[in-house]
């Protein structure tokens, strides 16, 4: 997949899967690997940025004896949600064109 | 490999990046293998499902190459750096024994704190029966002499004297003693309130 287009499907990915209630780590790749297999490395650069783009806040709380890190989406992150959303029906219109121009039925 | 393998190993390849990029991404991996862990694979087991270590580190590199290319590391404190890196890996793994001596120790001082409250408390509460007791024997001791137990009635109003000595002298004692246990708290609250303004500004 085009690197760019991939790189934007996952932000809103990890933004979905801490939209209903703040997540850490190991529970966002648990999560997503129904739809989505990541790693580890993929997911802090995309946490990372996410939290640069200030789409989500990071906090700590003590689990179990050491400290674990929860991710909390932000206003801005619900926007990009809702933004992608909207976005979709546009592609899906892209879709149906290139399909069509490929010759192909489905 | 054991998690301590795994994060040295992970140190030692990411030895050039900058010192709180390495904590990090340490701290973020630590995290990843004790959640599996606690959901019931082994040590071994949980840090091959993390990932193969050569693997990891070339990937971050690679990602960190294409994200930092302006920022040049200077040679200069690369020896510092990776005396560092050991540091680091050692902070990381002790997370949850000193997280756990931290609350022990706080525990520890609150519960001495408590006592001397206690210890107060139970002073006053010697002042306050010396206080009554003091006008009460003295009322029983005039009683007495009135109807003629002359020699109950002068020891009881003894007694009574001394116990207003007594009282005296307790209530400075107890006094000087919460003046100085107020200030200990407030003195403790500051010092717990500055540790926490230095930590915003670290």
């Amino acid at each position: 997949m085009d690197i760019q287009l991939k790189r934007g499907l996952l932000d809103v990915c990890v933004l979905a899967a801490i939209k209903n209630e703040d997540s850490y780590g190991y529970k966002i790749i648990k999560d997503m690997k129904p739809y989505i297999e990541l790693s580890e490395s993929t997911l802090y650069t995309i946490l990372k940025r996410l939290e640069n783009a200030e789409m989500l806040t990071v906090w700590t709380a003590e689990h179990g004896g050491r400290l674990r890190k929860y991710y909390r989406i932000t206003d801005i992150g619900r926007k990009r949600i809702e933004e992608f959303k909207s976005e979709w029906k546009e592609i899906v219109s892209i879709y149906n064109f290139v399909a069509k121009e490929d010759g192909s039925d489905d | 490999m054991t998690k301590i393998q795994f994060m040295l190993t992970l140190n030692e390849k990411l030895s050039d990046m900058p010192k709180n990029e390495i904590e990090e991404r340490l701290t973020f991996y630590s995290e990843m293998i004790e959640d599996r862990m606690e959901e019931g694979l082994t040590e071994e087991e949980a840090v091959a499902a993390v990932g193969d270590v050569d693997e990891i580190a070339r990937s971050i590199m690679a990602e960190s190459a294409v994200s930092s290319a302006e920022e040049e590391p200077q040679s200069k404190e690369k020896t510092v750096k990776r005396l560092k890196g050991w540091v680091i890996v050692l902070l990381i793994l002790g997370i949850p024994v000193w997280v756990s001596l931290i609350l022990a120790a706080f525990v520890v001082g609150l519960s001495i704190y408590i006592s001397a409250w206690a210890i107060l408390i139970s002073l006053w509460a010697c002042f306050g029966v010396l206080a009554v007791g003091s006008p009460y024997l003295l009322v029983l001791g005039i009683v007495q002499i009135i109807s003629s137990h002359t020699i109950t009635g002068i020891a009881l109003i003894g007694a009574s004297l001394a116990c207003a000595g007594i009282t005296v002298f307790a209530f400075y004692g107890c006094l000087a003693l919460s003046k100085q246990i107020i200030r200990l708290t407030v003195w403790s609250f500051k010092r717990i309130a500055r540790l926490f303004s230095k930590k915003e500004v670290a």
